[in-house]
């Protein structure tokens, strides 16, 4: 902080000129990446408003406790749930500066993610084999583009994780691998936000009726 | 080298887990998740909307530990932006939500099928 004095023109009351220096982090990445994960949380919040508002109109078709399969859903937030650690035990190996066990923990983690994946295709092609497509009912087409556009970030967050693997083993752990490394932390943590509420709202309250 | 390493640290702004974090939040995450499956498949609650209430509450619960222990939110990271823009954001969902699910229950409610003669009637 710095303070400056100076005559004015005329010569009459000194002119005080205060310059204020706010903190900042040199990096500004991962704030606006956070930032980019906020505007991400207002598209899920449209989605989950739209499945609020249209979840009951079934159009005389199945109901979510007709079609859903808990123990799958289940096994689904599992594996993303231990998605999550095993990315947080990457981290931990970055902070280390171990190259081999950092690339380890992703690894699992992208047969966490791909093994939810592998299980919602599986219950989205089942239900569309059904007849109960996202063409069935207001109800199914929230549905659909809700889970479906959780899906679609978790597909771009296994795409990513692999590039960054061939970039960490191709130049190490480098500060802009750990910069990238963290954001896409950030991503994965956030993905898993969106799917606590996907499986509260959707899967278990659509069982209920 | 610990010189580089405190530079590192300084610039990136941002907060950093460790493993009894990471295992605290995953301990609580099983807890909270498998209850609410619990209370829906075993049908605990002899009424719908009691356990609605419960798992909501559990699943609000369990968005604030993932926060704390995966995405090490606080309020002193990146200066307070994070925290803030967080905030705004909640704001904005909370309004998004309840303001949708408000509106559109009501329409539902007061709309009632056009008569043949308004139907009749229309521009």
């Amino acid at each position: 902080m710095s303070d400056t004095t100076a005559l004015s023109a005329n010569g009459a009351a000194p002119v005080v000129f205060y310059e204020a220096e706010e903190v900042h982090p040199a990096n500004g990445t991962l704030l606006g990446f956070w930032l980019y994960l906020m505007s991400d949380c207002l598209i899920f919040a449209c989605l989950f408003a739209a499945y609020g508002v249209l979840g009951h109109n079934y159009a005389a078709g199945p109901s979510g406790a007709d079609l859903f399969d808990l123990p799958l859903v289940a096994i689904n937030t599992s594996l993303l749930l231990f998605s999550s650690i095993t990315y947080g035990f990457a981290m931990l190996e970055m902070q280390k500066n171990r190259v081999k066990t950092t690339l380890v923990w992703l690894a699992i983690t992208g047969l966490f993610g791909a093994g939810f994946l592998g299980i919602e295709l599986f219950e989205f092609a089942h239900l569309i084999h059904e007849g109960a497509g996202p063409q069935r009912s207001a109800f199914l087409s929230s549905f659909f583009t809700l889970v479906g556009t959780h899906g679609l970030h978790v597909t771009f967050g296994i795409i990513w994780l692999v590039t960054l693997m061939l970039q960490v083993g191709k130049h190490g752990l480098i500060p802009e691998n750990r910069r990238r490394l963290m954001c896409l932390s950030m991503f994965w943590h956030f993905l898993d936000v969106v799917w606590i509420g996907v499986f509260t709202f959707v899967y278990l309250m659509g069982s209920l009726r | 080298m610990s010189d580089h390493h405190h530079d590192h640290h300084a610039d990136d702004g941002a907060a950093h887990g460790s493993m009894s974090d990471y295992v605290k939040g995953f301990v609580l995450s099983v807890i909270l998740t498998a209850i609410p499956f619990w209370l829906v498949m075993g049908k605990v609650f002899a009424k719908p909307h009691v356990t609605a209430l419960v798992i909501l509450g559990f699943a609000a619960v369990q968005i604030v530990v993932h926060m704390i222990y995966f995405l090490h939110m606080n309020a002193r990271s990146e200066g307070g932006w994070n925290m803030l823009a967080l905030i705004f954001t909640v704001v904005l969902v909370v309004i998004t939500l309840s303001g949708s699910l408000w509106v559109m229950y009501h329409m539902n409610a007061n709309m009632m099928p056009p008569s043949m003669h308004e139907m009749r009637n229309q521009p």
